[in-house]
């Protein structure tokens, strides 16, 4: 039987450790005291992936009550076992800073502040421009009489960022719309 | 990746080159140190000494934009010690094969060029074929036109002395690393390169990484354990990003973007179906017509019938040879000719060479979106210091996105491993993830165009589109799925299942797939792969590192690329004690091989390298738009006047603007003596748009900095922790002097040439930290791809008065 070295860990340290230490005389009782105290007790272990670099670092998220307490690298993970880098350490406080962005925002043309908007109107002022930059721009026919249904005043930036179904949704929406300036990280 | 993460241990001799992976990629950096462990030699050739250099063997300082020189000389070299593996290269790599009359190289230009329009006639670089279509070749390596014959003749010119004298590497350095690297060649022995921005950042960004592919074809290193060429990507998802195409030129899969010329599926196929007259090679592009009906499919469902052409005919199409890339998009933005556009997850106003240029050209637009964690120096353009914000017409819309455990889905990391991530906690705030940001959007257009009409709506109305976004459904999408019942092998399918790999998929609609590279990875019989977390292997999977239950990898599962020349031709391995695949009792063992058929002495056997038409890994490369070899050119701005490779200074065709802003340093100019080259740094993150937004990243690496030789601060009278000006053709930046050792003067000519570094991670939305080191940078361009060539420009220094950017 194979157990991972995260799997014999646990067991070790719900069984036969203990167990070995209290037989030696060791009393274990003020480090179960303190180990109750962990931020991560009774935190629920989700899988999750460090968004820095193609390393891909699996990392364990710890969330209680729908929060997020804590994060660490996966020890079971072949690539990383456990270890992160600077950034990837500081995955937890790039989730909790108060520089993060809560809501749309929207600049008028001229202005000199942003305006908190409500996702309905941002989405319904976006769908607007696009159709009407479309249904005037589109290049239905080139001058060669060819067909080539070609949007070019509008264009997509971004982004590595996205997962890959993030990225197959954004591809197929963009040319389903007729973009062709679309370009992301890969090419800087 | 050709290979992954952790086969870099098995390297007998590592070469890091154009990557600084010890501050960069600092996880992945343990399988360096692995192989350390193991008896490796660890080399790293850069411009400066970091904490890679530190735990390498030796550090071999290189001028920046010198790669082909330096690695032209070690061509050189193997090809006059006859390193080669002369097995593997006879009958894996197209040195046997016949160039036609029409190849030429005479003072640095190949036969073909166009002066007035830049480009080649590559027409002229075309293999002798015989009456039967296939490829001539000389299995002596006697003809004088056989490709290996060409490139012993072109890399004649790449002495010591001249490699020397144009990279500023001294000779004794130079031979350090070639007889290391170099003894790789031999059949039991593995050499890794690893290369990062630092070479694709170059007008000559494409040729420097196909001068590793000749060395380690020669070498023998493609294929087997501890070899390859290994790209260590930086971004997130930039591999599966590239996969699924968020690119102009290619749709999911590497499937080109229709052009003009491609009016209906069958003119597209047939552009871009390649035929072999060769009958063992696979040619596996021979399968892009089910790739490309089943995408279409994927895409337009059950609209999509062979009747319509799948719907080809709504898809927009390019034209030949127009450039969409970012660069243009920029310039066509600065001459005012784009209304508006998406800018998502990405700063270009800080990471785009030229940044001035760039920032004045966004001010341009009508509207714009972006989608980001913080406000960016791209969001918050129209407020830049210096701008009056009422004079910037543009709408803006800054949505704010969810962060990683804010969402659920896969990311394929550098070694193509497709690993899933699981939705810890909701998204902070209103944030909502990309996807969230597009389902609803064209939902939204989609409603307009069905109450307004409007132009071409059924390229919209017709998509396969969700009410929602269900990231395990788009997972299922990308794997692809049957539309009618159908039988592969003995097993029945009935439509709605899911397709079991890409060998199933048709041209004929029944199947889908978003990408056929991922096909294989969700199937009705092993479910979501990239869930997978089994780490259980063979012991000879265990000797080299192989996880093949862990997650899921494309193409099928596979580890390491084109592993079928990781063996001789009788399916035996090179090194018996790392092997990857090995012939046994009529099967293969080990990796997932390239393909199924038998070794190539079988009658059915194939040739290793199936993603090539001929099945021969390509030496001498007829595909490129700058020359079917590698060849030493300068940067667009350089300290030098002229070199002893050839008159031509600069490559023939890299790609450039004209607007007012594109001003250029003149060849040696001294206004601008400097060589400056840019980094990223291990606690920031490329522009640093998120890093600097986390309070401990920035406490760790506050400000922008310039790191000098103590020679070159002396000449210039600037101390450690001076402010400095920097100043190139295009702009002004300023930052805080680190006089060091880490950066030594050049000498090169004859003549000595300072070099400085900066990283480019600062920006204004960070108080008094700096801004953009990318207002220096240049805009000039790789023909092929188009990437900028921000890792080499030409600036002056000198101490400051005053300093307004840096507190």
């Amino acid at each position: 039987m194979r157990f991972s070295r995260r799997q014999f860990l646990k067991m070790a340290g719900a069984g036969a450790l203990c167990l070995t230490l209290s037989q030696l005389g060791v009393d274990v009782s003020e480090a179960l005291a303190y180990a109750k105290t962990l931020k991560i007790e009774g935190a629920k272990e989700v899988q999750t992936i460090c968004p820095f670099c193609s390393v891909c670092c699996q990392v364990i998220a710890y969330v209680r009550d729908g929060k997020l307490v804590s994060t660490e690298g996966d020890p079971d993970f072949p690539v990383n076992e456990g270890a992160l880098c600077a950034k990837g350490a500081a995955l937890y406080s790039m989730y909790t800073n108060d520089h993060r962005l809560t809501k749309p925002l929207y600049r008028a043309p001229h202005s000199d502040k942003w305006e908190e908007k409500s996702w309905d109107w941002t989405l319904d002022q976006i769908a607007r421009r696009v159709k009407d930059a479309r249904d005037k721009d589109m290049i239905l026919k080139n001058g060669a009489g060819q067909t080539v249904n070609r949007l070019e005043s509008i264009f997509m930036m971004g982004t590595s960022h996205a997962s890959n179904e993030e990225c197959a949704v954004m591809h197929q929406a963009l040319r389903g719309l007729g973009v062709v300036h679309m370009d992301h990280q890969a090419r800087v | 990746m050709t290979n992954h993460w952790i086969d870099i241990k098995n390297a007998d001799a590592v070469l890091i080159i154009g990557s600084n992976a010890a501050e960069h990629h600092p996880v992945a950096f343990k399988w360096i140190m692995k192989a350390k462990d193991n008896g490796a030699a660890l080399m790293h050739v850069d411009p400066k000494f970091s904490r890679t250099s530190a735990r390498c063997d030796f550090h071999v300082p290189l001028r920046s934009g010198t790669d082909i020189a330096f690695l032209g000389g070690m061509l050189r070299y193997i090809l006059e010690k006859e390193l080669h593996h002369k097995e593997y290269v006879l009958n894996y790599t197209n040195a046997s094969f016949i160039v036609g009359k029409d190849y030429a190289f005479e003072d640095g230009l190949f036969s073909g060029y166009d002066p007035k329009s830049r480009t080649y006639d590559r027409s002229k670089w075309a293999f002798e074929k015989g009456p039967d279509g296939a490829p001539l070749r000389d299995e002596s390596l006697k003809h004088e036109r056989c490709v290996f014959n060409l490139m012993k003749k072109h890399y004649d010119r790449y002495t010591l002395k001249t490699v020397s004298d144009v990279t500023g590497v001294s000779e004794q350095n130079l031979l350090r690393v070639y007889d290391t690297f170099c003894a790789t060649g031999k059949p039991d022995k593995a050499g890794t390169i690893l290369y990062a921005l630092g070479w694709t950042q170059h007008t000559v960004g494409v040729q420097n990484i196909r001068t590793s592919a000749l060395i380690q074809l020669l070498l023998g290193n493609i294929g087997i354990a501890g070899g390859g060429i290994n790209a260590l990507r930086g971004e997130p998802n930039v591999q599966g990003s590239t996969d699924h195409a968020l690119l102009y030129h290619i749709l999911p899969g590497y499937i080109a973007l229709p052009q003009a010329d491609w009016q209906t599926l069958e003119q597209f196929n047939k552009a871009n179906t390649p035929v072999t007259a060769l009958k063992n090679s696979a040619n596996w592009w021979g399968n892009r017509p089910k790739y490309m009906a089943s995408l279409l499919k994927g895409w337009y469902g059950d609209e999509a019938t062979p009747e319509n052409d799948f719907c080809y005919g709504l898809l927009p199409k390019g034209e030949k040879n127009e450039d969409y890339s970012y660069m243009y998009v920029m310039d066509k933005m600065y001459h005012g000719k784009m209304k508006g556009g998406f800018i998502f997850g990405v700063n270009p106003m800080n990471s785009f060479p030229h940044t001035n240029k760039m920032r004045k050209a966004l001010d341009n637009l009508d509207w714009m979106v972006c989608s980001e964690l913080h406000h960016s120096e791209t969001s918050d353009n129209w407020q830049r210091p210096g701008v009056d914000p009422k004079a910037c017409k543009t709408e803006v819309f800054l949505l704010p996105s969810a962060h990683r455990v804010e969402k659920a889905g896969t990311i394929s990391n550098s070694g193509r491993w497709l690993q899933w991530f699981d939705k810890a906690v909701e998204p902070g705030g209103e944030a909502r993830n990309f996807a969230d940001i597009f389902v609803p959007l064209i939902n939204r257009l989609r409603a307009l165009y069905q109450a307004e009409g409007g132009v071409l709506p059924e390229a919209l109305l017709k998509l396969n589109w969700p009410e929602k976004f269900d990231p395990e459904e788009w997972a299922r999408r990308i794997n692809g799925m049957f539309w009618a019942d159908t039988k592969v092998g003995n097993k029945l399918y009935k439509r709605g299942q899911q397709v079991p790999a890409f060998g199933a998929l048709q041209t004929d609609g029944s199947t889908s797939s978003l990408n056929w590279l991922y096909c294989g990875s969700y199937t009705e019989e092993e479910g979501n792969k990239s869930k997978r977390r089994d780490p259980s292997q063979t012991p000879m999977q265990a000797r080299i590192g192989l996880f093949p239950n862990w997650s899921w990898c494309w193409p099928v599962n596979r580890r390491i690329l084109y592993n079928r020349a990781s063996v001789d031709v009788n399916g035996k391995p090179w090194n018996p004690d790392k092997t990857v695949i090995v012939w046994q009792d009529g099967k293969w063992v080990g990796d997932v091989p390239d393909g199924p058929w038998p070794p190539m002495s079988d009658p059915k056997g194939k040739l290793p390298f199936i993603m090539n038409t001929d099945g021969y890994a390509q030496l001498y490369g007829p595909g490129r738009l700058d020359g079917p070899f590698p060849e030493h050119y300068e940067p667009v701005e350089t300290p030098l006047a002229a070199h002893p490779f050839s008159k031509q200074l600069r490559s023939p065709v890299y790609k450039f603007h004209t607007s007012d802003m594109d001003v250029f340093a003149k060849a040696a100019d001294p206004r601008y003596p400097i060589v400056l080259t840019t980094y990223s740094m291990t606690e920031h993150w490329c522009g640093g748009g998120e890093t600097r937004n986390v309070p401990n990243l920035l406490e760790c690496e506050p400000q922008l900095y310039i790191e000098m030789s103590h020679e070159l601060a002396k000449e210039k009278g600037i101390k450690n922790g001076d402010g400095v000006i920097v100043e190139s053709a295009r702009g002004r930046v300023e930052a805080i002097a680190m006089v060091t050792i880490r950066i030594r003067p050049f000498t090169v000519m004859g003549k000595t040439v300072h070099l400085v570094g900066m990283p480019f991670a600062y920006g204004w939305t960070t108080p008094k930290c700096g801004d953009s080191t990318n207002r220096l940078t240049v805009a000039a361009y790789d023909p092929n791809t188009t990437i900028p060539e921000a890792k080499a420009c030409c600036v002056n220094i000198r101490k400051a008065d005053k300093l307004t950017e840096i507190a």
